[in-house]
C-alpha cells in the first residue's frame, strides 16, 4: 500500500505560423498556394535545384518583428539565418534555412486567462524559417504504395513561436493557442487557420513527481489540427506519462503523433536515424542588422492590442464575456468602436453587436463581417431603442430590414408607425391578455416574477412590438391590483 | 587523432551515405589522418578572435515582397525520376506508428 | 589562316571579326573542328553543343554585319560543367547529376550570352569541383596538353586544358581553393579568380558557398580583363554579390605600374617549394621590378594554417550543399525501390565518387555535435586571422607575388591514393581564397618542359590593379621560350 504521489505537468508549445505574404520566403513564387494545383507555385529555388540561391523576403521579416513586438519580445540588433540539416524527402535541400542562435525576437511573454485567472507564459523566441513540401502517402495507379510530393508549400514563409515551459494544464495550452490565433489575425500577419495548416501547434510535455526537480525528458506531441485535439492529446499524455511513472517505467524522449480516431498519441519513431541538425551560419545570406528605426516604424504601425481594447470596453461597462467574444474578431471590434464613436454607449453597443448584429449578419447570405450598414446607422438605431422609441424586439426586426433594404433606421421606424402608448388602446389589449391567461395571472399573484414577463410578452406580440414596454408593465400591474 | 568505426558509421548515417565495409574502413583511416592535420588549429590562441562566416561585409540584403513567375509544371517535373498526377512520385516513406 | 583561327586570343579574334577577316561561324567551326581533332586525347569536354554554338555564331554574324559590337560578340567560349545551362545537361562531372537538364542559366552564362559570346560546351572537372588533378571526374580524366601523362590540375582542369589545347578561345572556371589558378599554372594559361562577390554565384553549383567564385581562364591578361568586364557586377539573385561599381578593366589595363609596391612573403617560399619553381617565380618578380615596381618583404604568419582551415570549412559547407542530391527530384535515382530512405542513401552511396564522399564525411563530422566548436568554429576564427594577415600586409603593399603551386604538373595517378598529399598542392592558393581576395596565375616559365605560374594577389575589388600588374609582367616577359605542346606534336 503506497501513498499516491502527486505529479506536476510541464508543457511548452512550439507554434509554426505561415505568414501572409505575396511571395515565398526566399523566392518569388506566390505564397498563396491554397487553391493551386500541385507543383504550380514552384521555381528552381524552392525546388532545391543545383546552383540556386535564396533571397530574403523583407515583408516576412517585418511580420516576424511585428509578432515579436505584439508578444512583448526584445528585437536584437543582429540576427542571422542558419542551415538546419536533416534528411527527409519533403525537405528539398535537405536543410531548412532557419534561425539558430540569433533569432529575430527573444524574451517575450503572453498572458492567457483560464477561468478568470491570468497566467503569464514566457515567449522564448520567435524566429523565421521556410516551410517544407507536402508529402502524401498513396497507393499509386500501379497498385504499389508510394509517396507523392507537392512542392507548392516548399519555401512558404514560416514563423516559429517557442514558449517557455510555463504551461501547466491542457486548458492553459488551449487558451494560449486560441488567444495566439486571435492575436496573429489581429495584427494581420497570418490567416492562422489550423484547418489548412497555417497554424500548427506542437507540444513538449513531461510529467514529474511533485518535489522532484524537473529534468529535460521531453515528449513532443504533434499532429493536433484543432485546439480540441490539442487539449485531448495533452490530457492523454498526462494520463499515459503518469501511469508510466506510477509503474516506475521510464519516460523516453520521443516524438508522438496525436491520432484523432483512437484518441491516443502514438510513437512516431521510424527506423532509428540519429538526430543531429548540424546548424551552421547560412553562407548564402548576409546577416540582418535590425536598426531601431525599422523596429519603431513597425511598432507604431501595429494596431492597439486586443487586451487593451478589451480593458477599455470593460471599463466602459461592457460585459466581459461579450467583450472577450468581440475581440476575437478585429473587423467587428473596429466596427463596434466606430458605433461607440458615433455616440452609442459601449455597454449597449458591445452586447447588442455581439448578439443582435451578429445574429442578423449570420442571417445574411454574405457571412463576412463587413456589414453594409454604416456604424452611424447602428448608433442611431441604438439611440431610438434607448429612448424607448423602439423596443428590443422591434430593434432586431428593424435591423434585418436595414440589411435587406439598406434603408436608414429612422425611415424604417417611421414607416412602422410610432409606438402605441395611447392608454385606452393599450388598456384594451392588456385586459384582453389578462382575460385569456388566468393561469399566468394566478402565478403573478403567487409572486412568480416570470408571469409578468409572460403577460407583457403577449401584449408585445399583439402590438407587434410597437408598445412601450415601460407603459405596458405599469398598465398590467395596476390592472391586476385593481382586479384583486 | 584516431577514429573508430562507430564514428564513421554515425557520420555516414547523418550524411545518408550507404557505404561498403571497405569504404568505411578506408574512410576510418583517412578521416583519422585528416582530423590529425586539423589538430594544428588548436595550437593557436583564438579565444578572443571573432569567427568569419562571410568575407565581404554585407548586410540587410532583402527583396521586396513581389511575386515572380514560377516554372511551368512540365519543367518542374521534367527532371523528376518518376511522376504521378502532376506530383513527384517516390518510393513509400515508411512511417513509424 | 583559317586553320589557325583556334589559336587566336579573344581580342585578336574580336579584331578579325570586326575587320571582316572571318565570320563567327567560321571561327566557331574552326574550334569545333579542333575539339573534334584533339579532345579525344585531352578529355577537356563533357558536352559539346555544336548546333547551339553555330546558331549563336550565325546570329552574332548578323549583329556584326549590322555594325553591332558587344565585347564578346561572336567569340567562342567554354563553360565549366559546374555552371547551369538552360536546356543543356549539367552534371558537375558527377554520376548523381547524370541527365540533369536545368531550366535556367547561371547569371554568368546569361551575361556571356548577352555580350554575344558563342558557347561551345561544358568542360570536364573534378566531381563537384572537389580535386586538384581532374582525376575525380566521374566520366573521364583530363590530360595536360603539354604532357599527356600529366594531370592538368583541378578542379577546372577541363577549362584550363581546353584553353591550353586551343579547344576554345577562353573558358569559365570556378575557384574555391585554387581551382582556377592551379590548373591555369599547370596548363600554362592565365587564370583569374576575382574578389568573392564580384561575379554572381547564381547558377554556380555550390561546393563551398563562402568560398566559391567564378573565374576565367584565358590565353593572355587582356582576355582576362575583357571576360571579367562582361561577367562582373551585382546580381539581385545572389545576396552575396557586391554592389561595387565595375571599372573598365580592359581600358585601364595598360596603365604604368611605376611605384607599384610588390609584397613578397617568405611563408610562400619555404620548404616544399620546388627550387626551380621558386627560381622562375623570383625571376618573374624581378621582371616586375624592371617594369618599375618596388619589392617589399611582408609576413603572412598564418599561411600554414590555411590548409586545415580550408579543409574544415569547405567540406562542412559541402556536406550541406550536396545533401539535396538524393534521387528524389532529379538525377540518378531508383524509382523501383521499396523504401525511400533506403533508396536515398543508396543513390548517394552510388552516385558520389570517393573524393566527394570523403569530403561529405569530413564536413558531416566537423559539424556534428561535440565537434562543431573544436573544428568549425575554430576554423572560422583562424580564417579571421588569415584574413587579417592580408589586411595588414596590404597596408604596405599594393599586390602580393607568390608561387601558385609548389611543383609542376604531376603524373596521373601519382597522388590519387593519398588525399593529404593531393590537398597539399593547394597550400599556396588557399589563403587568398579564405580571405576572398582577387588573385590570378600567369605563366612565368617552364620546369622540365612543364609550365609554372606566378600568383598575384590584390586587396578586395582591386582587380584592375591586379590585371595591370599582370599585364605589365606579361609585356616585360614577352613570349616565353616554350617547348612544343604534346598535343601539337601529334
Ligand atoms: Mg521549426
Ligand atoms: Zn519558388
Amino acid at each position: 500500500m503506497t501513498v499516491a504521489t502527486a505529479y506536476r505537468t510541464v508543457i511548452g508549445l512550439e507554434t509554426h505560423v505561415q505568414l501572409r505574404t505575396n511571395s515565398k520566403m526566399f523566392c518569388g513564387c506566390a505564397a498563396d498556394y491554397a487553391n493551386a494545383p500541385p507543383n504550380t507555385h514552384v521555381c528552381p529555388v524552392c525546388l532545391g535545384m543545383p546552383g540556386v540561391l535564396p533571397v530574403i523576403n523583407r515583408e516576412a521579416v517585418d511580420h516576424t518583428i511585428r509578432t515579436g513586438l505584439a508578444l512583448h519580445c526584445e528585437i536584437p540588433e543582429y540576427a542571422k539565418f542558419d542551415r538546419k540539416n536533416y534528411a527527409y524527402p519533403d525537405l528539398m535541400k535537405w536543410y531548412q534555412i532557419s534561425q539558430y542562435d540569433l533569432p529575430l525576437c527573444i524574451d517575450g511573454h503572453f498572458d492567457v486567462e483560464v477561468g478568470g485567472a491570468t497566467t503569464r507564459i514566457g515567449i522564448t523566441r520567435v524566429h523565421l524559417e521556410e516551410d517544407t513540401a507536402r508529402l502524401t502517402h498513396v497507393t499509386a495507379a500501379d497498385g504499389a504504395p508510394a509517396s507523392l510530393i507537392d512542392v507548392n508549400r516548399s519555401g512558404a514563409p514560416l514563423m516559429e513561436i517557442v514558449s517557455e515551459p510555463d504551461i501547466r494544464t491542457p486548458a492553459e495550452a488551449m487558451a494560449y493557442g486560441e488567444k495566439l490565433r486571435a492575436l496573429l489575425r489581429w495584427i494581420g500577419v497570418s490567416t492562422a487557420n489550423m484547418e489548412d495548416g497555417a497554424l500548427r501547434i506542437d507540444a513538449n510535455i513531461s510529467v514529474w513527481p511533485e518535489g522532484e526537480p524537473t529534468g529535460d525528458v521531453k515528449v513532443e506531441v504533434k499532429n493536433m489540427n484543432s485546439f480540441r485535439a490539442l487539449g485531448r492529446a495533452l490530457d492523454f499524455e498526462i494520463k499515459r506519462q503518469t501511469a508510466r511513472r506510477e509503474r516506475g517505467e521510464p519516460i523516453e524522449q520521443e516524438t508522438r503523433g496525436w491520432d484523432e480516431t483512437s484518441g491516443t498519441t502514438l510513437s512516431q519513431r521510424t527506423k532509428e536515424y540519429a538526430h543531429d541538425y548540424r546548424y551552421f551560419p547560412e553562407p548564402d545570406l548576409p546577416p540582418l542588422h535590425i536598426i531601431r528605426q525599422r523596429v519603431d516604424t513597425l511598432r507604431t504601425g501595429l494596431p492597439r492590442m486586443p487586451d487593451q481594447v478589451a480593458a477599455d470596453l470593460i471599463e466602459q461597462g461592457s460585459p466581459e464575456a461579450d467583450v472577450a467574444e468581440l475581440v476575437q474578431d478585429r473587423p467587428l471590434t473596429d466596427y463596434t468602436l466606430a458605433v461607440i464613436e458615433a455616440g452609442a454607449s459601449a455597454s449597449e453597443a458591445v452586447t447588442w453587436i455581439v448578439h443582435e448584429l451578429r445574429r442578423a449578419l449570420n442571417a445574411q447570405t454574405d457571412k463576412s463581417t463587413s456589414t453594409p450598414i454604416p456604424p452611424t446607422e447602428v448608433a442611431s438605431l441604438l439611440a431610438l431603442r434607448a429612448r424607448g422609441a423602439v423596443s428590443s424586439t422591434m430593434a432586431g426586426e428593424v435591423l434585418d430590414e436595414m440589411f435587406d433594404t439598406g434603408k436608414s433606421a429612422a425611415e424604417i421606424v417611421q414607416a412602422r408607425g410610432p409606438q402605441i402608448s395611447g392608454q385606452d388602446e393599450l388598456l384594451a389589449i392588456a385586459r384582453q391578455v389578462i382575460q385569456e391567461n388566468p393561469q399566468a395571472v394566478q402565478d403573478f399573484r403567487d409572486g412568480k416574477g416570470r408571469a409578468l414577463q409572460f403577460l407583457m410578452g403577449q401584449v408585445m406580440r399583439i402590438t407587434r412590438g410597437k408598445a412601450n414596454p415601460q407603459a405596458v408593465s405599469t398598465l398590467i400591474r395596476t390592472e391586476l391590483d385593481t382586479t384583486k | 587523432m584516431s577514429i573508430d568505426r562507430s564514428q564513421v558509421d554515425h557520420a555516414a548515417e547523418l550524411a545518408r551515405l550507404a557505404l561498403s565495409d571497405d569504404e568505411r574502413e578506408r574512410l576510418r583511416g583517412e578521416l583519422g589522418q585528416i582530423l590529425q592535420a586539423f589538430e594544428a588549429l588548436n595550437t593557436l590562441d583564438t579565444e578572443h578572435i571573432p569567427p568569419t562566416a562571410q568575407v565581404i561585409p554585407l548586410g540587410n540584403v532583402e527583396r521586396d515582397d513581389k511575386v515572380a513567375d514560377s516554372l511551368p509544371l512540365d519543367s518542374v517535373l521534367a527532371n523528376a525520376p518518376r511522376v504521378e498526377d502532376g506530383q513527384i512520385r517516390v518510393p513509400p516513406v515508411l512511417e513509424g506508428s | 589562316m583559317a586553320d589557325e583561327l583556334h589559336r587566336l586570343t579573344l581580342h585578336a579574334a574580336a579584331e578579325g571579326l570586326r575587320a571582316g577577316q572571318f565570320t563567327s561561324v567560321e571561327l566557331s567551326q574552326a574550334l569545333l573542328d579542333r575539339i573534334q581533332a584533339v579532345d579525344g586525347h585531352i578529355g577537356a569536354y563533357l558536352t559539346v553543343t555544336a548546333d547551339l554554338a553555330l546558331e549563336q555564331a550565325a546570329s552574332a554574324d548578323k549583329r556584326l554585319a549590322a555594325g553591332d559590337s558587344g565585347p564578346l560578340l561572336g567569340l567562342p567560349i567554354a563553360l565549366k560543367d559546374v555552371l547551369t545551362t538552360a536546356g543543356v545537361e549539367t552534371t558537375c562531372a558527377s554520376r548523381i547529376l547524370q541527365g540533369f537538364i536545368p531550366p535556367y542559366d547561371a547569371t554568368a552564362v546569361t551575361r556571356l550570352k548577352q555580350a554575344g559570346a558563342v558557347t561551345l560546351g561544358k568542360t570536364n572537372m573534378d566531381e563537384f569541383a572537389m580535386g586538384s588533378s581532374n582525376e575525380h571526374s566521374a566520366y573521364k580524366p583530363v590530360r595536360n596538353p603539354w604532357d599527356l601523362d600529366k594531370v592538368p590540375g583541378g578542379s577546372s582542369g577541363g577549362s584550363a586544358a581546353a584553353v591550353a589545347a586551343d579547344e576554345c578561345l577562353a573558358a569559365l572556371g570556378t575557384d574555391t581553393g585554387g581551382s582556377v589558378r592551379q590548373p591555369a599554372a599547370l596548363c600554362g594559361c592565365v587564370g583569374l579568380k576575382p574578389t568573392y562577390g564580384r561575379i554572381s554565384r547564381f547558377g554556380l553549383i555550390a561546393f563551398a558557398s563562402s568560398l566559391d567564385q567564378i573565374g576565367v581562364l584565358t590565353k593572355d591578361v587582356t582576355d582576362a580583363a575583357l571576360l571579367l568586364g562582361a561577367l562582373a557586377g551585382h546580381d539581385p539573385r545572389d545576396s552575396t554579390s557586391a554592389e561595387e561599381p565595375v571599372p573598365d578593366y580592359a581600358g585601364e589595363l595598360n596603365r604604368d605600374i611605376g611605384g607599384l609596391r610588390i609584397g613578397v612573403a617568405p611563408e610562400y617560399f619555404g620548404e616544399g617549394l620546388d627550387p626551380q619553381v621558386g627560381n622562375s617565380v623570383r625571376a618573374a618578380i624581378h621582371a616586375l621590378l624592371g617594369a618599375g615596381a618596388t619589392e617589399r618583404e611582408i609576413s603572412l604568419p598564418h599561411t600554414a594554417y590555411a590548409l586545415p582551415t580550408y579543409y574544415v570549412i569547405a567540406p562542412s559547407e559541402a556536406s550541406a550543399n550536396l545533401a539535396r542530391y538524393n534521387g528524389v527530384k532529379y538525377g540518378l535515382s531508383d524509382p523501383q525501390a521499396t523504401d525511400v530512405d533506403e533508396m536515398m542513401a543508396r543513390i548517394r552511396g552510388q552516385g558520389f565518387g570517393s573524393e566527394v564522399k570523403r569530403r561529405i564525411m569530413i564536413g558531416t563530422f566537423a559539424l556534428s555535435s561535440g565537434y562543431y566548436d573544436a573544428y568549425y568554429v575554430r576554423a572560422q576564427k583562424v580564417r579571421t586571422l588569415i584574413k587579417s594577415d592580408f589586411e595588414s600586409a596590404f597596408e604596405n603593399v599594393d599586390v602580393i607575388a607568390a608561387p601558385v603551386v609548389p611543383s609542376p604538373a604531376f603524373d596521373l595517378g601519382a597522388k590519387l591514393d593519398d588525399p593529404v598529399a593531393m590537398y597539399q598542392s593547394d597550400i599556396m592558393t588557399l589563403p587568398a581564397s579564405l580571405a576572398g581576395l582577387p588573385c590570378l596565375s600567369i605563366p612565368c616559365g617552364f620546369v622540365e618542359g612543364l609550365p609554372v605560374g606566378l600568383q598575384l594577389i590584390a586587396p578586395p575589388f582591386a582587380e584592375s590593379r591586379l590585371l595591370q600588374a599582370a599585364g605589365a609582367y606579361e609585356r616585360a616577359r614577352g613570349n616565353l621560350p616554350a617547348p612544343t605542346k604534346a598535343i601539337d606534336a601529334k
